[in-house]
């Protein structure tokens, strides 16, 4: 039909494409224009006390948990340290929202929210050492294995959470990223996916200002990475990364949202990464030293320390013994990090398949037998020199 | 189906011909009905039945939380699924096309391929992984790729390639039921391929890892897979009346990789020719080709030749006849393959 065929001009109207009609409202999903803040603020009042303590407690520990694994990268005792110094209020708040059955998703810098949710530093730091790539059974301890391929983790944590919730179990994901891993392929990915199938997923951001050495501004041009969230149909929430309090209330929100079936939630916490990217970067080459000060100021552990003290729920011996339990965490970490991990190269082959091959089984007795020669070598005092 | 009993007459009278796509649906159908562990996660795998059909039916028979359309993102697909297994699930993921699957590489190499090595086999993933693969079906840019060599190059994955129907169910129920992540290449130009099969017939559920002989012979061996069997099958049947007895060694598993079949084969023709679409350069013929020289060299009386692929991105499906080994091509390796030394 051409438009010469239509009954006159005068009748005919434009109308919208049939089909569309707006998917989800977009104003509810839309995150606070600021961080949002507890400790400081009248919402304090309503923290159970015994909570901030916890808090407090988990903060100095894992402060020093920082300090110490960092000391182990000079002693050599640690490959690489990738320190979550400045941010421990995000590592423990994560940890401390899940319920037992409930699984975290940590990256290679959250090895602290493992310890906070109960693991032993050692377990989580075998990735770091060296001798062994995950140092615990994820299933035992609701742990993935620590993720270094940014952002690749999530998608597992939507997957899991979805078969989860199809087999009738009341359990939720919480998948770590930080602001560099917002840019990658799986990070959209598992974003859309859990908001299609409204999986009991919380995604942590930890915005800590820095991909290795590309600041923020160079990473993203949306408003706020929390902004994110609302082009896949899941409310944003925008807090302040070194408010215990404020990371803790935020996530329990999208916790229990997630847990009473009403899907995903993208959650932003704004902090700073104190230390390099690891122990092998130096971040005098891309940041000055007044930005690190100005972070000093608006330090986890202080916001939260000075709180309690004012509120007069903390005093100097509480703050000792916060420490003193701290000491006790480092020392034994220290002691048994000292102890040389005992590893047999055969078991280099154990976990490729459940049935070895033909072809490891014939890689692994050649390996055999170079170690029968090697000890063989070391058995004689002219270490082979007569061949 | 306990027809154990049922004499070979009865079972070749029962037999119609099945397509080789009919066969993989079956293989589905039957695994999601044993196990309710199994789900099948896809683009258009539900409603559709999946672009070349082989999902068809099983959303209206096992509903769509076990047989789901996704988003379309494969890495998210197959991501999904590894959170999915290490919730003791055990997904079947249909990647559309062989180049379709290059999104989700990484979530292949760097998770589903190491977990249970990396979680000291505290977390192995039973992940079936179907990918469409292969070219001969005139399809456009990006629709015939032969990507392999990749999967083979991967420790940790097993990739599995039938050639026949019945070895299509056979393969697949094996790869389903396998506690570690199965790459299932499925030939696409052989989907339509027919054989005398009845899903209502006990079939053999071969055990990943086996290659098998499908034509005895005594000149030479032609060690091939997939698409390229029935090629193989033709050469072997045409060089009767060059006087070539050839045998055909249908490889099956690719990872793992049946040495002993082969090294036997050659050894007994003390020739060897491999057969594939994938490119020669890079490609498992090179791997096949030296495994063979490694275990067979005192018996050989020519060097061992490949015909493969051209070492060139898939060209258009107007030029895709010159660039697919075919009987010719391989007819005239045969050729290559140093008989004057016989005399």
């Amino acid at each position: 039909m051409t438009v010469q065929e239509l009954p006159g001009a005068a009748a005919y109207r434009p109308t919208p494409p049939p089909a569309w009609k707006p998917l989800t409202d977009p104003a509810p999903l839309l995150p606070d224009p600021e961080p949002y803040r507890v400790l400081g603020t009248d919402a304090v009042a309503d923290v159970d006390p015994e909570l901030l303590l916890r808090l407090h407690a988990e903060l100095v520990r894992g402060r020093r948990y920082n300090a110490q694994a960092t000391a182990l990268t000079k002693q050599g005792r640690l490959a690489v340290y990738p320190s979550s110094t400045g941010q421990e209020a995000c590592e423990i708040a994560a940890a401390l929202v899940l319920e037992e059955r409930d699984w975290l998703f940590p990256s290679y810098r959250d090895t602290l929210a493992a310890v906070a949710r109960g693991l032993d530093p050692v377990e989580a730091l075998t990735l770091l050492r060296g001798d062994r790539h995950t140092g615990y059974d994820p299933r035992a301890h609701r742990i993935a294995p620590l993720c270094t391929p940014l952002a690749t983790q999530l998608p597992h944590a939507v997957g899991l959470a979805h078969a989860a919730r199809l087999r009738g179990d009341d359990v939720v994901a919480l998948a770590m990223v930080g602001d560099g891993g917002t840019s990658e392929g799986d990070f959209h990915e598992a974003l859309n996916f859990a908001a299609v199938w409204r999986a009991p997923v919380v995604f942590l951001v930890q915005n800590n200002g820095f991909a290795i050495s590309v600041p923020l501004a160079k990473q993203t041009a949306a408003p706020s990475l929390a902004h994110k969230a609302v082009g896949y149909g899941m409310p944003g929430r925008l807090v302040d990364g070194n408010d215990a309090a404020a990371v803790h209330q935020v996530l329990s929100e999208a916790v229990e949202r997630a847990r009473s079936g009403g899907g995903p939630t993208l959650v932003e916490a704004v902090t700073y990464r104190m230390d390099a990217h690891t122990n092998a970067d130096d971040a005098t080459r891309y940041r000055g030293d007044s930005e690190v000060e100005a972070w000093r100021d608006h330090d986890p552990v202080q916001l939260m320390e000075r709180e309690l003290i004012a509120r007069g729920l903390l005093d100097d011996e509480g703050v000792e013994e916060a420490r003193a339990a701290a000491e006790r965490m480092a020392a034994s970490l220290r002691e048994r990090m000292n102890a040389d991990p005992v590893l047999d190269p055969m078991d280099l082959f154990t976990h490729v398949y459940a049935e070895q091959t033909t072809q490891l089984r014939e890689q692994a007795d050649r390996l055999r037998e170079e170690l029968a020669a090697e000890n063989d070598q070391h058995g004689t005092d002219d270490g082979g020199a007569g061949r | 189906m306990t027809t154990a009993a049922a004499t070979a007459g009865e079972r070749k009278a029962k037999a119609k011909p099945a397509t080789m796509a009919q066969a993989l649906g079956r293989a589905l159908r039957d695994s999601m009905a044993d196990d309710p562990m199994v789900h099948v996660l896809g683009e258009d795998v539900g409603t559709l039945g999946g672009v070349f059909r082989i999902t068809d039916g099983l959303a209206k028979e096992f509903g769509d939380e076990r047989c789901t359309d996704t988003p379309l993102a494969e890495a998210g697909i197959l991501g999904a699924a590894v959170g999915m297994a290490m919730y003791g699930l055990r997904p079947v993921v249909e990647m559309q096309f062989d180049a379709f699957a290059y999104p989700a590489f990484e979530q292949l190499f760097s998770h589903v391929a190491k977990m249970r090595n990396r979680t000291g086999g505290a977390m192995p993933l039973p992940i079936t992984v179907r990918v469409p693969y292969g070219g001969g079906i005139g399809g456009v840019e990006h629709h015939s790729d032969s990507s392999e060599a990749y999967y083979m190059a991967t420790p940790g994955l097993h990739v599995v390639t039938p050639a026949t129907v019945e070895d299509a169910y056979g393969l697949l129920r094996a790869s389903i039921a396998s506690d570690d992540p199965v790459v299932f290449l499925e030939p696409k130009r052989l989907y339509w391929s027919k054989a005398d099969w009845s899903p209502e017939q006990p079939t053999v559920v071969e055990p990943i890892g086996r290659a098998v002989v499908r034509r005895p012979g005594r000149s030479a061996t032609l060690i091939t897979y997939g698409p390229s069997l029935p090629v193989c099958m033709e050469a072997a049947q045409a060089a009767v009346e060059e006087g070539w007895d050839l045998e055909v060694v249908d490889l099956r598993s690719l990872v793992p990789f049946d040495d002993e079949t082969v090294a036997a084969s050659v050894r007994r023709t003390g020739r060897a020719v491999v057969v594939h679409e994938s490119t020669g350069f890079g490609g498992p013929g090179g791997e096949i080709a030296a495994r063979i020289t490694e275990r067979c060299f005192h018996y050989l009386e020519a060097p061992v030749l490949r015909v493969a692929g051209f070492d060139i991105p898939y060209p258009p499906p107007m030029q895709e006849r010159h660039h697919l080994p075919g009987v010719d091509r391989v007819l005239d390796a045969v050729a290559r393959l140093q008989w004057e030394a016989d005399n």
